[in-house]
């Protein structure tokens, strides 16, 4: 194992039972996340994109394999460790936002801390730094209904990163905005990961989204392919 | 508790639906408040009841009175050990609203016929010796802050004073106590003599008897003995245990009481049914919510703590509100009623058995849906949604 993986899939299985069919949507599937890479996954929906971020996020468990991050198993956690260990480590990043729609920015912002042993002075600070980053300090007391897609995901953005977690899961994070609030999503993306170091693999369907990462990899039916394959 | 702005905010999020199911549950503790002091003022009177008391009224209405005579005349029966007397005064304190229950009495004989009230001798004795002198209940006292020595002027809102005015100045010699915690203490004793040679409407006339037989076996004979020596006479008299007489008053409205029960009953069962099902489709609504707030961390159970958290908050905002009105009803009625119904009290127990039936609500209303979302799946919410 290289020290530098933040994550490693080793002969990943993950099948879903409904009644008496098994779908099997990954089969020894391998895979490593280099720490502070920035990785796009493409590839038709129902090729098992967002099973794949369940399964990095430690909130769907494979069937069979292995799966270390920070060099600790984390597939064979308890639901309660997995949910502390989501908490420490994980900042995730919706389609279509998820806030909380009876709180304003700052206190869906501050969600995450209240997973912490943070004082609410302290709280309130890490809050109004994770705004800050996201540009929207003045929107802190602002409804989610009261703000734009973009506005509400910037919002989502700094609850993801508002616990300073190492690794930001991002499913189709522009799938709902238009071209130009999403490149500014994702340039904020790029940020993250280039001034702060932010590990990030987002899923998405837009191939001018994907440039903004590192590297793009293709996923079709279960398993990682070529782009000239999926092409074709 | 910092989960309490999150739990709050979830609450009062729809207004609308906070209103009603907070007044559905308001109306159900105001009954429920007003409906167990009623029953337990009832059962007070019938508790407390001496097994060898009799009382003797008037056969048309007990609120007829009886010739001063008669206290003598029933003396000389058999199996009679004592026998007192006592007259409605209609008594308040400087306003109508005010009502203070006072009762003209005999002083030595009430004491003796009632032995379960109880008073420093030297202020026992200081009231048999003082025409103008009063005997205050301990509840009375303390509620009106009477101390002994006190001046009170006390008005009535039947009798007149000869000299004019319905307004008569007393002195507090004493203060009486219950031996049990269940004896009313909520009246005065004045001297019938007093009032009697006072008031002018004139005629020795006594409001009912009271008295005791020298063993409970003799309670029918002795009554019956006592309606037969005045059948055919000006004033007929219907003798009872004083067991008998509350109770026969209390089952005039004990039926109703019974319907009252039955109200109360299929309001609180209803009432947790629209709760209950509110506070599903509530948790319902909110699984993509539930679902992010897993997701991000929270554990499975301190979400289940705050789904049964919100409930309970809800039962306690309704139940509180209502129990607090059904106190203001209650203090306010007991002012009008203290003639019938001298216990009417919202006391500890039944405030206690409410906040009990609120965290019941609470916690069976919420049940369900904190289950659920204690259960609820990450993977299978998002893909549902
Ligand atoms: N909880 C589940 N139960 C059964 N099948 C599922 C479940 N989640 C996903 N699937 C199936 O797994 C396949 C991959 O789904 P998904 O990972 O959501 O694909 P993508 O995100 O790439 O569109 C789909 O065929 C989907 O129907
Ligand atoms: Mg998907």
């Amino acid at each position: 194992m290289s020290s530098e993986n933040l994550f490693e899939l080793n002969n990943v299985a993950k099948r879903f039972t409904k009644g008496k069919e098994t779908i099997s949507i990954f089969e020894g599937l391998n895979m490593h996340i280099k720490k502070g890479d920035f990785m796009a996954i493409m590839g038709p929906s129902g090729s098992g994109k967002t099973t794949l971020l369940n399964l990095l996020g430690g909130v769907d468990q494979p069937t069979s394999g292995e799966i270390t991050f920070a060099g600790q198993r984390i597939d064979n956690l308890s639901e309660s460790k997995l949910a502390k260990w989501r908490a420490n480590n994980i900042g995730f990043i919706f389609q279509f936002y998820n806030l909380m729609p009876m709180l304003n920015a700052a206190k869906n912002v501050e969600l995450p801390l209240l997973l912490t042993n943070l004082s609410s002075s302290e709280r309130k600070k890490q809050v109004a730094t994770a705004l800050q980053l996201v540009g929207l300090s003045d929107r802190a007391k602002h409804m989610p209904s009261e703000m734009s897609g973009g506005q509400q995901q910037r919002v989502a953005i700094a609850r993801a990163v508002v616990s300073d977690p190492t690794f930001l899961l991002c499913d189709e994070p522009t799938g709902d905005l238009d071209r130009q609030t999403a490149d500014e999503i994702l340039e904020m993306l790029q940020l993250l990961n280039r001034q702060f170091g932010k590990t990030i693999v987002m899923v998405t369907h837009d191939p001018s989204a994907a440039k903004f990462a590192s590297h793009t990899v293709h996923l079709n039916k279960g398993k990682f392919v070529k782009a000239e394959e999926l092409m074709a | 508790m910092k989960d309490f702005y999150l739990i709050y905010k979830n609450l009062t999020r729809k207004k609308m639906r906070l209103f009603l199911t907070t007044f559905a549950i308001f109306i159900a503790f105001l009954i429920f408040g007003a409906v167990m002091t009623l029953r337990s003022a009832l059962n007070a009177g019938v508790e407390m009841s001496a097994d060898n008391r009799l009382v003797v009224v008037h056969k048309t209405s007990f609120t007829n009175p009886l010739p001063y005579a008669y206290v003598n005349k029933v003396k000389t029966l058999d199996g009679v050990k004592d026998v007192t007397h006592a007259n409605w005064f209609g008594g308040y304190y400087q306003e109508p609203r005010n009502q203070v229950v006072t009762l003209a009495v005999d002083p030595e004989t009430y004491m003796t016929v009632y032995p379960e009230l109880v008073v420093e001798p030297a202020q026992l004795a200081t009231w048999f010796a003082t025409q103008s002198g009063i005997l205050v209940g301990e509840r009375l006292a303390k509620a009106n802050n009477w101390q002994v020595g006190d001046q009170i002027a006390l008005s009535s809102n039947i009798f007149s004073r000869k000299t004019g005015g319905q307004t008569w100045d007393f002195t507090v010699s004493g203060i009486f106590k219950g031996n049990e915690a269940k004896v009313d203490t909520g009246y005065v004793l004045i001297h019938y003599k007093y009032f009697n040679e006072t008031q002018s409407w004139g005629g020795d006339s006594v409001g009912w008897l009271i008295l005791t037989t020298t063993d409970a076996a003799l309670n029918e004979q002795v009554a019956s003995q006592i309606d037969t020596n005045f059948a055919n006479s000006n004033n007929e008299t219907d003798t009872s245990t004083e067991q008998a007489f509350n109770k026969a008053f209390i089952e005039q409205i004990g039926n109703i009481g019974l319907i009252i029960f039955g109200v109360v009953f299929m309001a609180f069962f209803t009432i947790l049914i629209v709760v209950g099902n509110t506070m599903v489709l509530a948790i319902r609504e909110r699984t993509n919510e539930i679902a992010v707030l897993k997701t991000l961390g929270f554990e499975s159970k301190r979400i289940f703590k705050m789904v049964l958290a919100e409930s309970c908050l809800l039962a306690f905002l309704g139940g509180l509100l209502g129990l607090g009105a059904a106190y203001v009803i209650v203090t306010g009625a007991a002012e009008q009623m203290a003639r019938f119904l001298p216990n009417l009290v919202l006391d500890e127990n039944i405030v206690l058995q409410a906040l009990g039936y609120m965290l019941l609500l609470g916690l069976v209303t919420g049940m369900a849906p904190a289950i659920a979302a204690l259960r609820l799946n990450i993977v299978t919410a998002f893909s549902r949604g």
